[in-house]
């Protein structure tokens, strides 16, 4: 009996001081997590305290504490005409909204294309596909603005948008996606029942790629947002500027 | 036999690869018109001399490999490939390091942390411009700015000139860098992570394994097809270094082109209308990354082949 009783009691201790340790260690993750939290809301909290404080402000020193020139401030931005704030940001969104709608989507259809399909070039093709995703934009960049002149598609959006219907780095994401969620029953089953092939990828395909989906087009919002190589180099008029070249305006000439 | 057995498989089903081919075609098109039809027209550019000379258009008149020699032979491009990659690595180890650890203790059955809000928060600096990002860091790391301020009433004599030392300029945009995208490193590694199967971490578990033991027998090895795509996107990237250094140095890579990135060096050739030389270096900026990629793609690939071939 007493033997038993002893080993219970034993069991019960070591099993509150692993209890323990785990909430030391868990203690210690949320400590260090605040921290890091701490650090990433620091850059935009100083950014929002910045826009409440004039200039003078600003360069005189650092404060915690919000200023009272946030009307000021605005109302400065919105009047000088060098700096179209409004039409920068319409810009900006109108064509980070393209730019996921349309490599989000062809990505899906030509990873679909690879993943479902068995054609002769298909292992080509995705190599190919993989290899160009090393090369950077900024290499053919030279030869980019040549065509858009020739083209006469210079200071449009067109060569802000387009292009990104080719967007390896997505495609490679969605082709891994597919691999591990689309079987390839379903679209034989959608077969059977006789919808057409272009059908099945809008119907059936994209809701089941819908988280896929959905990163993607966040991921590619925000890199679209915050390009400014491509976009310096294409646009010249001031009411088609997206707001990084606005801020590289900006910062130039306060600084 | 072979030769009775196609023909009845043809019968049997129909061929769908003209579909495949549909639908791989818009982005090869486009592929082919806005990258393909660029690259080769940027390689034939660069056996170029074509540049002005105020209003003046000298060129375009064939030189052919003038223009490499002009730019291999200053040591500038090597300088700035330096600048380059000791940024890229200097944000890159510690990103992965911090990452690996985030994600290891978001996926950690035992200690079941509340992991969502602090995983919205350690993405949100990737949302912030790069350029208002940089711009932020300038006004905060100035010569009579806060950070400096702190620094004096802590006991320094003068201020530490942040953005005329090399180390503090370089070190400035791999803290940017590093902010901007260990988040999405975290998200990317966890996705990988809880792609594990977990009976497997709790067989490890019960066979009496230590977190750490779990985490580098178990963890590493069953991720490192999302390690190799992070640190082959992350290189991409950190080539690409741009829009940061250049707004933070107004595009002049100061002090004394020692935080000049590669892109920053083309970017000046096509600014300044020097198409030729802009074609020489983005040429040689494309067989670097081809270099690097390939490099890479060996020593990673090159060990799972040699697994393979054990087995």
């Amino acid at each position: 009996m007493i033997p038993e009783k002893a080993l219970a009691a034993n069991i019960k201790a070591k099993r509150k001081n692993d209890k323990a340790i785990l909430n030391l260690q868990r203690t210690f993750c949320y400590i260090v997590l605040v921290l890091i939290s701490i650090i990433c809301l620091f850059s935009f909290y100083i950014l929002i305290i910045n826009s409440t404080r004039s200039h003078p402000d600003i360069q005189k020193g650092f404060s915690m504490l919000p200023g009272g020139s946030l009307f000021y401030n605005i109302k400065n931005i919105m009047s000088n005409e060098n700096l179209p704030v409004l039409s920068g940001i319409l810009n900006s969104i109108f064509i980070s909204a393209c730019v996921a709608v349309l490599s989000t989507y062809f990505s899906a259809l030509t990873a679909y294309g690879i993943h479902v399909y068995n054609f002769k070039l298909k292992k080509i093709a995705y190599t190919f596909i993989l290899l160009i995703m090393m090369v950077p934009t900024q290499v053919s960049a030279l030869g980019f603005i040549q065509l858009m002149r020739s083209f006469s598609l210079m200071d449009s959006f067109v060569p802000l948008i387009v292009p990104s219907i080719a967007a390896p780095i997505v495609f490679f994401f969605m082709v891994k996606y597919m691999e591990s969620v689309l079987p390839v029953e379903i679209v034989e089953a959608a077969r059977i029942d006789g919808a057409g092939e272009f059908h099945t990828f809008n119907r059936i395909v994209l809701p089941i790629m819908k988280p896929a989906l959905a990163v993607q087009a966040i991921f590619t919002f925000v890199n679209a947002w915050n390009n400014y190589f491509i976009p310096a180099l294409i646009i010249n008029s001031a009411d088609k500027k997206t707001l990084p070249i606005l801020m590289a305006q900006l910062g130039a000439r306060t600084f | 036999m072979n030769a009775s057995v196609i023909p009845k498989k043809r019968i049997k089903s129909i061929s769908y690869a003209k579909w495949g081919y549909i639908f791989i075609a818009p982005f090869f098109l486009t592929f082919a018109i806005f990258s393909l039809i660029p690259l080769i027209s940027t390689i034939y550019n660069s056996f170029f001399e074509n540049y002005m000379v105020g209003l003046k258009q000298v060129g375009p008149t064939f030189v052919g490999l003038q223009n490499y020699e002009t730019i291999l032979s200053n040591g500038d491009l090597i300088k700035y490939f330096s600048n380059t990659m000791i940024i890229w690595i200097l944000g890159f180890i510690p990103q992965i390091l911090i990452s690996l650890l985030l994600s290891a203790w978001f996926t950690d059955l035992r200690l079941r942390l509340r992991t969502s809000f602090f995983k919205r928060i350690i993405y949100m600096p990737n949302l912030i411009m790069a350029a208002a990002f940089s711009m932020l860091f300038f006004a905060l790391f100035s010569d009579n700015g806060p950070v400096n301020n702190i620094l004096m009433s802590m006991g320094m004599q003068s201020p530490y000139q942040f953005l005329y030392t090399t180390e503090g300029t370089r070190g400035l945009i791999v803290l940017m860098n590093f902010l901007m995208w260990f988040g999405n490193t975290t998200i990317l590694l966890m996705a990988g992570v809880m792609g594990i199967d977990n009976a497997l971490f709790e067989s490890a578990q019960i066979d009496g394994a230590r977190p750490w033991q779990v985490f580098r027998k178990v963890t590493l090895p069953l991720l490192k097809p999302i390690l190799i795509y992070v640190l082959i996107t992350s290189m991409i990237g950190g080539i690409q270094l741009f829009d940061v250094a250049q707004i933070l140095t107004n595009s002049e890579g100061t002090p004394d082109r020692m935080s000049m990135t590669l892109i920053m060096y083309l970017n000046k050739h096509l600014f300044s209308k020097n198409y030729g030389l802009a074609g020489a270096v983005s040429v040689l900026l494309f067989i670097v990354t081809g270099v690097l990629s390939f490099i890479v793609f060996r020593t990673v690939g090159g060990g799972k082949k040699e697994k393979g071939e054990v087995k």
